[in-house]
């Protein structure tokens, strides 16, 4: 079984539309969409969701007002600025814990002198088995303010490999997180294949190098494609120069076309429709020789 | 000597589980008696972040001397390591046949993590 | 007054308007790029280097000789950065969120706190801005420290603005916490419309009042705008779609100098968020 990662570094470079490209042409795929941040690979292959799963994750500090004596241990030990402090009329103190900014460490919880301070699992979001009319497809929806999108992540990818190994299907395309930090981390490491979506702009070319040294830095081998690339042809050649000196192999070119907005709109992948730069990424996917 | 085995099941016949951070149980089977237990891993397939470090604890908290399982992640291996457990990789199908290979000497321990780890 | 720019899905012109923005401003101003994943707000704003400082965590280190191996920090540490039975204990820094409990946990004190890097915050003069910028090292995976150690620099008195990274998650609320309001950045496409309303209900959650500022008007249909009326959400500013301002942004210029026509619309963001 094999697993394409396609990341971005930079977000809104045009990765999710490449990705449902993919999704269409690829032969009985797994797909995974595991930028669970700001999911919309499900606007455009419209799964039919068949299972639902909570999805836990660490703990959060809950202080029991009626327990609390009013010390203020918690606010001292806390690290994280995560305990609020209501200054009440008669002189005294109400403390409580910010759920938005706790990081569950516990350290509050281990250190109130009258143990008024609950330790609950945090519910983060949920993930989802679904039917696309292109193959099974994992996704999930992390909850508002919630951490952690690491673990949903490795959950989503756990998951899309499982069931492609149980219905016997060769590829997981997996739709990846913008930037470099944890959730990408997650998304890449012991991956098979990424390809990396860039444009041709200063934050494009700035965002890509940043990329490329964290495959580097798992030994992921590494294809880049370059969206847009007629917005300024120069900055395209430079891109790619860079991107073979930083040892990824370029697979090609995608014009500027606005096809790709209105397949969008219509909830269709780019290469469903007559667009002029469906050759483009048939181009692409040939090369990547999947 | 005790060697643990990953799966998802309970008993000999039992997958090997590939994974080790989220295998849902380990079966730690004694060889001088010829019997063995089971041990639940669900905290580590809870934990937010670090399963493979909390397996690791777990494994090495049950007395076992060995590992055998599908993958190991380099933070897992670093604490089997020092807590003095060898570790063997093999694609065996359930735990009984990989407890056979053992027994003829058929795995060779694995000196580095062979998967990158997860993180989380 | 601190304003955020913010947004569901990346790549809407949130470093855009936050720059231009800036830049717009006639009296002086900070920004601090708060996107420490891929800070790209610099790559716009040529400028003095007039700081650069290491950003850390405190992690533990044990030392062996008052160590007796009970295992009390491996127990305690919700995050498995510190592993312990019976020999002494083993630390994954790279794990570690720094909270300080295994140390205060020891019996036997044997834990102190080193620091281990995360990234760098440097900070720039651009005329009449002040630009800090966080940068997550490579291979790192803790943002919030670092986005926390950006905002330390916020000077009281002065107004500032925050270029926050995509999305709805830990990162972007470090990002958001104390902000006095918010402009949410997005496009009039399917994918802008549902990265808003995600947006929109992280917002509401923390109680900050936002607007919105659509941009690539043209480009997509009407829906963003629908919603946003039946939502009771103002739309601060619209910015046209125009080949032009994606030709001059590729090449790393602000909108407000490379096509002063626009420069119009950014004072007027600034009179109804400044």
């Amino acid at each position: 079984m094999k697993e394409l990662v396609i990341i971005s570094g930079k977000g809104g470079t045009g990765k999710t539309s490449v990705t449902a490209s993919f999704a269409v042409l690829a032969d009985r795929p797994v797909i995974a969409d595991c930028d669970v941040d700001a999911a919309d690979l499900h606007l455009v292959l419209l799964p039919r969701i068949k299972e639902r799963y909570e999805f836990r994750s660490g703990k959060e500090a809950v202080i029991r007002q009626e327990d609390c004596i009013g010390c203020g241990a918690c606010l001292s030990h806390c690290r994280f600025d995560a305990v609020n402090v209501n200054r009440m009329a008669a002189g005294e103190n109400q403390f409580s814990i910010d759920p938005v900014a706790c990081e569950g460490c516990g350290v509050c919880v281990r250190f109130c002198p009258a143990q008024a301070i609950d330790f609950p699992e945090r519910n983060c979001g949920e993930w989802m088995i679904s039917e696309t009319r292109y193959g099974p497809m994992v996704h999930a929806k992390l909850g508002i303010a919630a951490e952690n999108s690491g673990k949903l992540v490795t959950t989503v990818r756990r998951e899309a490999k499982r069931i492609a190994e149980a219905e016997n299907r060769s590829l997981v395309i997996v739709d990846g997180p913008p930037g470099i930090g944890c959730p990408v981390i997650a998304s890449i490491t012991g991956a098979m294949l990424v390809l990396v979506v860039t444009e041709p702009t200063v934050s494009g070319e700035h965002d890509l190098e940043r990329v490329l040294s964290l495959t580097r830095h798992f030994n992921i081998p590494t294809f880049v494609c370059i969206n847009k690339w007629d917005l300024n042809p120069q900055m395209t050649i430079r891109i790619e120069k860079k991107a073979r000196q930083a040892g990824a192999r370029v697979v090609g070119r995608i014009r500027y076309d606005r096809c790709v907005t209105s397949a969008q709109m219509q909830a269709r992948s780019v290469v469903e429709t007559d667009a002029p730069c469906v050759d483009d990424i048939r181009a692409i996917w040939k090369n990547l020789g999947l | 000597m005790k060697i643990a085995f990953t799966t998802s099941g309970n008993d000999l016949n039992a997958p090997l589980d590939v994974r080790f951070g989220r295998a849902p149980n380990f079966i730690v089977y004694d060889l001088d008696t010829e019997t063995f237990e089971v041990i639940d891993n669900q905290p580590s397939l809870h934990a937010a972040q670090g399963a493979g470090i909390q397996s690791a604890e777990t494994v090495a908290r049950s007395g076992a001397k060995a590992l055998v399982t599908g993958h190991c992640g380099p933070r897992a291996f670093r604490v089997l390591l020092a807590a003095g457990i060898k570790v063997y990789n093999t694609e065996a199908y359930t735990v009984g046949e990989a407890l056979a290979l053992y027994r003829a000497g058929k795995l060779t321990e694995a000196k580095t993590a062979d998967v990158e780890g997860h993180w989380f | 007054m601190i304003l955020a720019v913010a947004s569901g899905k990346g790549g809407t012109g949130k470093t855009t308007v936050a720059v231009n923005l800036a830049r717009a401003f006639d009296r002086e101003i900070q920004l601090l790029d708060c996107d420490v994943e891929e800070p790209n707000a610099q790559l716009f704003l040529r400028g003095i280097p007039l700081n650069q400082e290491i950003a850390t965590i405190p992690v533990p280190l044990v030392n062996e000789n008052l160590c007796d191996g009970c295992g009390e920090c491996g127990r305690f540490c919700e995050y498995h950065a510190i592993v312990s039975f019976g020999a002494k204990p083993l630390v994954f820094p790279d794990m570690c969120h720094g909270c300080g409990g295994c140390a205060k946990v020891c019996p036997r004190k044997a834990i102190r706190e080193i620091d281990n890097r995360l990234g760098v915050v440097e900070t720039v003069q651009a005329g009449s801005i002040t630009l800090v910028h966080g940068c997550l090292d490579v291979g790192v995976a803790m943002a919030p420290p670092l986005i926390r150690a950006v905002k330390a620099h916020l000077k009281n008195g002065l107004p500032a603005i925050l270029d926050a990274p995509p999305g709805t998650s830990c990162p972007v609320i470090t990002t958001l916490r104390g902000v006095d309001f918010v402009v949410l950045v997005t496009e009039p496409t399917p994918f802008g419309l549902h990265d808003l309303k995600l947006a929109v209900e992280m917002v509401r959650e923390l109680g900050i009042p936002f607007g919105v500022v659509v941009n690539r008007v043209g480009i997509g249909d009407e829906r963003v705008h629908e919603y946003c009326r039946e939502q009771n959400i103002t739309v601060l500013l619209e910015i046209p779609d125009d080949r032009r301002i994606a030709e001059a942004y590729s090449r790393g210029e602000l909108i407000v100098e490379a096509l002063p026509e626009y420069r119009e619309l950014f004072l007027v963001l600034i009179e109804k968020t400044l």
